[in-house]
């Protein structure tokens, strides 16, 4: 399984790849905006998503919505330090799987990607 | 702003710093400065803030913290860009955990990030600032707000 953190801030990106203990996964890609993102995502097809939302040229919301257009079975967790329930709510609207808010602890991000791995759905139109 | 939102992005400074470096982060009481003269350390990140108030929130921070922050964190690279990458993180994350209390027309910017003194117009302060404080270890570093209703 492949995984694609995106994420502007490198010290985050570093983080999550540093953080992932989940069984499967056999590459992790990153990206630092929304728009490389997206590049990533069409060339390497990853099955797993962790978005942040505030990012220069393209957002996280957008990000996620041309994602799940592009593939509707990809799992895709947000997270971000924007933590009002608007937010939350648009993101799942879009297609996200879930909504992790920055900052966290390693055992929060791994419990959160893997409940996304096990099917949880939530949100997805 | 009052003493309830201040307490909201001094709340949030004390779960970042816990959440990311340990528990003996210590956040001490805010003062106000009015003369408009920003309060600087090597490396700040700044958050435009728009909507519900108007200004800037700010972290800045000593270059030896911020190499400590990345090696407590498992970086074996400390250099300019990457702490420069970390002030503009911890602002960012501050300001956006705070929309759980304003909602979400507390709109944040992307960070922006300088190393040392602000240039012109980089820093544009509010007649009335607040400065909180940030101890861990030896350093201190400072969260500041800046914002008109």
């Amino acid at each position: 399984m492949k995984i694609l953190i995106v994420d502007d801030s490198m010290f985050i990106r570093n983080r999550i790849e540093r953080s992932l203990a989940i069984a499967g996964i056999t590459e992790v890609l990153t990206a630092r905006n929304g728009r490389e993102a997206m590049v990533k995502f069409h060339a390497h097809k990853p099955e797993l998503v962790t978005m942040d939302i505030t990012m220069p040229e393209v957002d996280g919301i957008e990000c996620t919505e041309r994602m799940v257009q592009a593939n509707a079975a990809v799992k895709i967790l947000v997270v971000s330090a924007v933590a009002d329930k608007a937010t939350a709510i648009l993101a799942l609207k879009k297609g996200a799987n879930g909504f992790l808010i920055k900052p966290f602890e390693e055992t929060e991000i791994n419990d959160a990607l893997n409940r996304l791995i096990q099917g949880n759905r939530r949100g997805r139109k | 702003m009052d003493e309830n939102d201040i307490q909201i992005l001094i709340d949030g400074t004390v779960h970042y710093f816990r959440s990311t470096v340990g528990q003996s982060t210590e956040v001490g009481a805010p003062y106000l400065v009015e003369d408009r003269e920003p309060v600087v350390s090597d490396f700040t990140g700044i958050i435009a803030i728009s909507g519900v108030y108007t200004g800037c929130v700010y972290f800045t921070a000593p270059r030896a913290m911020l190499r400590h922050i990345l090696m407590v964190n498992g970086e074996t690279r400390a250099d300019a860009e990457f702490m420069a990458d970390v002030v503009g993180e911890v602002a960012n994350t501050i300001s956006g955990n705070a929309r759980r209390h304003f909602g979400s027309e507390f709109e944040i910017s992307v960070p922006e990030v300088f190393e040392g003194r602000a240039k012109d117009g980089q820093l544009q302060l509010a007649e009335r600032s607040f400065v909180i404080p940030i101890a861990w270890r030896q350093y201190r570093a400072s969260l500041v707000v800046s914002l008109i209703d």
